[in-house]
């Protein structure tokens, strides 16, 4: 198994529209370690999603390179999941239509995937809900059965995209809790855009810090939390965490 | 106590509810009913005259008549036959063309000030066209039933695949889907509504299209009485047609509403 899974090498990004050029991102040189919990941290509209958006090779960067388990990127690929901000369960299709969708597109569904995302809901609390349509589900199994859909084609590495900024606080403590719980069992590495400093450090192995667009690393935190049980939760309790976020706020430069 | 006075209160609320249902449902049939009886006395003592007004009961007559000797039923068939092809066709054509247009943006770009100049032109201005081209048949009727759906719905259509959640697409793309995979896992079952939407409008605006297209053909149909009707001055035959082309387009329109209705039950 390769070490390094993702590796962006002097990657840049520019979006060309009639109204001009947007430098989204800089020369920027990243790797991810195989089974690592990443964040992405940065000021709004620098460049996080665009940065998922090249990883997962439905757009090309300007200029660099980027390999996925050593193999450049050429377009979407099945090792590759990725969540976006909102559920985007299909409201036509029963929950376990929708798990199945990435199955289908990929001409995967056999008895054996099928199997599968049955298994993957029942094991993650949706075991009755699998013939209901999405609107007879909370915000809450809604998000996990949107991860459950992710985790259908079974994908080594996950994109996050603010996947919890549709939700309320208590809901997304909750699930965010349970989606990470979900992610280290399934043994994935997770690539995680959040503007929530607080969850940033109570997931993460390391923090990525950008810059205002064009996107540049600021800085990079390795994150070690004591703490006894280490889930994002009681990870908060740790005597590190406001160092870390402290750090981390400033860094972000937020002015209002 | 106190959920006993909500309560009270509540049904209060439903009783002035169903109250005021009643008596719109009361005033609505009233209006038909006085609108029938102020004709039929305005006809009787010849305030108006019945030759050219025609009279609720002359109608009547006329109704009794025709059912007798079935003409009724060929007519009112045929116009509704015309109808039913002239707007499915018209629908279904109108979004294969707006499938074609979501396909390629440039088309769409190229086709645009075409559609615009095509939907401000009145097409009942190309009935004599398509009369000549077509000839006297169902088919010329039937194409003025089309032509008159098909620009709106290619618009609507259009319109609805393009505000298709970008997100949703995006969702697909990443998921290694091809461009047909997302129109249609996506961009068709999410347009579905407007589909159904349009459906609705294209029963009336093909109707317009049969009529017109029975006027000039005047073969048969209720147009074709209707204008029959006009040239000899049998007025009652005019009236009882479009009495029976209202009661026609109603149930059409109603039972397109109703399809959708337990269309969107379904979602
Ligand atoms: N398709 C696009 N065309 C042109 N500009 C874009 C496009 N997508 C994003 N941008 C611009 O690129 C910048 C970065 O966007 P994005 O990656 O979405 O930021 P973030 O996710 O960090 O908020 C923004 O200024 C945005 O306006
Ligand atoms: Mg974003």
């Amino acid at each position: 198994m390769v070490d390094k899974v993702v590796e962006l090498k002097n990657v840049s990004m520019n979006y060309h529209t009639l109204s001009g050029e947007t430098k989204a991102i800089r020369n920027l040189s990243l790797d991810i370690n195989n089974g690592e919990f990443v964040s992405i941290v940065g000021p709004s509209g620098c460049g996080k999603s665009t940065l998922l958006s090249l990883i997962s090779g439905i757009l090309k960067p300007t200029s660099g390179s980027i390999l996925v388990n050593g193999e450049p990127v050429t377009g979407p690929s099945s090792n590759l999941g990725y969540m976006l901000q909102k559920d985007h369960l299909f409201g036509w299709r029963t929950i376990i239509k929708n798990a199945t969708l990435g199955l289908e597109i990929q001409k995967k569904l056999n008895k054996k995937s099928q199997a599968y995302v049955e298994h993957l809901l029942d094991e993650y609390g949706l075991a009755d809900f699998k013939h209901h349509y999405p609107k007879q589900l909370s915000g809450g199994m809604r998000q996990r059965a949107a991860l459950i859909r992710t985790l259908a084609t079974n994908p080594d590495i996950l994109l996050l995209d603010e996947p919890f900024s549709a939700l309320d606080y208590q809901t997304r403590l909750a699930i965010s809790e349970e989606i990470w719980l979900i992610i280290k069992k399934e043994r994935k590495t997770a690539i995680f855009v959040t503007h929530d400093i607080a969850e940033a450090v109570a997931s993460s192995d390391r923090i990525i810090v950008l810059t205002q667009r064009p996107a540049e690393i600021k800085n990079i935190h390795e994150i070690h939390l004591t703490c006894n049980i280490k889930t994002p939760i009681s990870c908060r309790e740790a005597p590190e965490f406001r160092h870390y976020f402290n750090e981390i706020w400033k860094e972000l430069d937020v002015h209002v | 106590m106190y959920s006993n006075e909500i309560s009270k209160e509540h049904q209060a609320y439903i009783k002035k509810y169903k109250v005021r249902r009643t008596s719109i449902a009361v005033s609505q049939i009233s209006l038909l009913v006085l609108f029938f009886a102020l004709w039929e006395i305005a006809a009787y003592f010849k305030w108006i005259d019945p030759f050219i007004m025609s009279q609720p009961s002359r109608v009547f007559k006329t109704l009794v008549k025709l059912t007798a000797d079935g003409s009724i039923f060929t007519h009112t068939g045929i116009t509704i036959f015309e109808t039913i092809v002239g707007f499915l066709s018209g629908t279904i054509l109108g979004t294969i063309i707006a499938i074609i247009l979501w396909w390629s943006d440039f088309v769409a770009k190229v086709l645009d000030p075409y559609l615009v100049v095509l939907n401000a032109l009145p097409k009942t201005a190309l009935g004599p066209i398509i009369l000549v081209w077509i000839g006297g048949t169902a088919s010329s009727i039937i194409a003025m039933a089309l032509l008159i759906s098909i620009i709106v719905t290619i618009l609507n259509v259009y319109l609805a695949f393009e505000s298709c959640d970008e997100d949703k697409v995006k969702l697909l793309w990443t998921l290694g889907a091809t461009k047909s995979q997302v129109l249609t896992k996506v961009v068709l079952p999410s347009s579905i509504p407007s589909i159904i939407s349009v459906l609705k409008i294209n029963v009336g605006l093909s109707l317009v299209g049969v009529i017109v297209g029975e006027f000039l053909v005047s073969k048969a149909g209720l147009g074709y009485l209707i204008i029959y009707g006009g040239q000899v001055f049998k007025m009652d035959l005019v009236m009882t047609s479009v009495l029976i082309l209202a009661v026609a387009a109603a149930l059409m329109y109603l039972s397109v509403a109703w399809f959708e209705k337990k269309l969107n039950k379904m979602r």
